[in-house]
């Protein structure tokens, strides 16, 4: 009945069209699945429950794959060797991969659902949170609220002085320009003048030098703007668009306790079907099915076999394209071909909710010109004291590279070193931090495929399509890159791809 | 709808770049290393280790060290413009200096001991051989 309600709901939106209709007969078909990610598990859930025989072979010891988060007592152990005992307090955690869920992934989210795993709200926008530059205003940080009702400030006061120097005469008409002037008002805090400055319009946007209060000591004291071209030159303006994004609109959301919840919650469903610890070394088909070789990396042993009807291999092109596989000229160009990107994460425990505490920060995130790139407070447990985990770094490109290069412990003093710029307090609170440099993650080496428009054009139908009785899915066989809605609606549009020949015989 | 490298960067935090910022969200930026020794440092050994042994786990990161797909210049100089397989180019980001300077380096250390050094002007010349991607 739930599935039901859902595929109504769904009707017509987005990708996601509802739980997939995998009616008919099936006949004892088999299917071997090759990691147990999100787009594994989503797989060999439905496919189970449309009567296959379900089996999943996943190299790691636990369910999940990139839906991950890191807890005090866990230990990981990086390409190179490098071994981190993580040592947050009970409760705190690192999301190494994805962290947060727009409210219109509506593939993940109805797994949420279905698995009962809770969610709770992720905080993009702060307007209380940091906007920073090493480069302007003498390195002090500023309140993302001030650079962002000063930036559209000024464009309003500007758009609205050329409107009344009659400069926009041609594009609009007189009629409409007095429209224009009253929006350009409201929307930059304009005074009656149609101006930018200090005064009650402008600090009810930006806030106040001291705020309004109650009795006798009630004036407010606005506060001074910045300055027009410091604001410009500043560049700060890059940052203050961060959350007008189709997917950093609000409402997005996390799981409460850590994203692996959601991981851990569709291993306890499919327990029975999982094998950990299996290395896959050859992947095979012929006219009759699949056979996948794999070693257990626990046990050793010789090489094992494990065969089916079909397969949905979900490994990521940078570790499949190291296996022997039969399929295609075209699918394994297509494999061979993308590339995948580094990405570095850092979580730091500190020894007290600083940011709440000192500076109003409850949530949400601060963006930096350094290589940390930005800060991001934890969107729960507020106002109770105790210790607090901050994402300390999210790194892209050649900071990426840079940062991935170092050993974990560097990794952590580097962050430290960046935040310091902007939290004074990161030296003395710090307690401990672990980091994950995608690069070195044993079972991706990389973060996500690095799609380009002209390798989508000449390769990804190819990656996409059924070739004999193997499909791929997961995030790199999607439009959403890097979501983990990507590995979803990839494994969806697989499944039903695949019964539809099952069907057909 | 096309959605291209935009989703990846939005993805990823970087909605705070714009344009063609998002393309250079995975792997395209500069980088201010110049010797053969900071670049190895700064980018290479994130995945081919800082002793250039590389790595192995569900997949593997080739070895550097002792490398006899090293012994023709050019092909080092390929691999690292255009990228292979699961490794991004760095033909977008390196300079043809950076480039002949960081293969140099791996061709003469990490007992690799290969004595003709590529050039700038070689690695100009390879780079302007090669297909745009």
């Amino acid at each position: 009945m739930y599935e039901a309600m859902s595929s109504l709901a769904y009707a017509g939106e987005s990708g996601y069209t509802g739980p997939p209709n995998l009616s008919g007969d099936v006949k004892g078909a088999s299917v071997l699945i090759l990691g147990s990610g999100l787009a594994g598990m989503t797989s060999a859930y439905e496919l189970r429950k449309a009567g296959y025989k379900v089996k999943i072979l996943e190299y790691q010891d636990r369910p999940g794959g990139r839906n991950w988060s890191l807890y005090g007592g866990d230990t990981y152990t990086e390409l190179g060797g490098f071994t981190q005992n993580v040592a947050f307090d009970k409760g705190l955690y690192l999301n190494p991969g994805p962290w947060r869920i727009p409210y219109h992934h509506y593939g993940i989210l109805h797994y949420c659902k279905l698995l009962k795993v809770p969610l709770e709200p992720f905080i993009q926008s702060n307007y209380n949170a940091y906007v920073h530059s090493t480069k302007a205003f003498g390195g002090k940080p500023q309140r993302f609220r001030h650079v962002q009702a000063d930036y559209q400030g000024y464009v309003a006061e500007l758009l609205a002085k050329s409107t009344r120097q009659n400069a926009l005469d041609q594009s609009v008409t007189k009629e409409d320009q007095e429209i224009l002037l009253e929006s350009l008002r409201g929307w930059g805090a304009l005074d009656k003048n149609y101006e930018y400055r200090l005064g009650e319009a402008s600090s009810e946007r930006r806030g106040y030098e001291s705020d309004p209060g109650g009795g006798l000591t009630s004036a407010p004291t606005p506060s001074q703007p910045l300055g027009m071209q410091d604001l410009l030159r500043s560049r700060l303006w890059r940052s203050i668009g961060a959350g007008n994004g189709y997917e950093t609109q609000q409402s997005l959301f996390q799981p409460v306790g850590g994203m692996g919840m959601i991981g851990k919650a569709f291993g306890a469903e499919l327990k029975d079907l999982i094998q950990y610890n299996s290395k896959v070394t050859d992947i095979r088909q012929d006219a009759k099915g699949v056979t996948v070789t794999y070693h257990d990396t626990k046990t050793g042993g010789a090489p094992r076999q494990a065969s089916a009807d079909w397969c949905i291999c979900t490994i990521p092109a940078s570790v499949l394209s190291q296996i022997p596989i039969t399929v295609g000229a075209p699918m394994k160009a297509a494999i061979d071909a993308l590339s995948y990107g580094a990405s570095v994460k850092v979580g730091l425990q500190f020894k007290r909710r600083f940011w709440e505490e000192d500076e109003n920060i409850y949530g949400g995130i601060t963006y930096t010109d350094q290589p940390n790139s930005i800060i991001a407070y934890p969107n729960s447990g507020y106002f109770g004291g105790g210790k607090g985990v901050i994402l300390g770094a999210y790194a892209f490109g050649s900071s990426a590279y840079e940062l991935s290069s170092l050993s974990p412990k560097d990794r952590v003093a580097k962050s430290l070193e960046y935040g310091a710029n902007v939290h004074p307090q990161y030296m003395s609170e710090f307690d401990t931090g672990a980091s994950v440099a995608w690069h070195r993650v044993p079972w991706t080496l990389g973060c996500a495929g690095s799609w380009t428009e002209a390798l989508r054009a000449e390769h990804y139908d190819d990656l996409c399509a059924l070739d004999g009785r193997i499909v791929l899915a997961g995030e790199h066989a999607s439009r959403i890159p890097a979501w983990q809605e990507g590995a979803v609606l990839s494994a969806l549009d697989a499944i039903r791809r695949l019964h539809q020949r099952v069907l057909a015989g | 709808m096309k959605r291209p490298a935009l989703a990846a960067g939005l993805a990823l935090g970087l909605i705070a770049l714009s344009g063609p910022a998002f393309a250079q969200a995975f792997g395209v930026g500069s980088y201010s290393e110049q010797t053969g020794e900071a670049l190895y440092q700064g980018v290479c050994q994130g995945c081919h280790m800082p002793n250039a042994k590389g790595a192995v786990g569900a997949g593997a990161y080739p070895a550097l060290a002792e490398n006899r797909k090293l012994t023709a210049k050019v092909y080092p100089v390929l691999v690292v413009l255009r990228g292979q397989k699961a490794m991004p180019e760095f033909g977008s980001s390196f300079t043809d200096a950076q480039v002949a300077n960081v293969v140099n380096y791996v061709r003469s250390n990490f007992g690799n001991h290969y004595t003709d050094a590529v050039t700038p002007d070689e690695v100009k010349t390879l780079r302007a051989s090669l297909l745009p991607r």
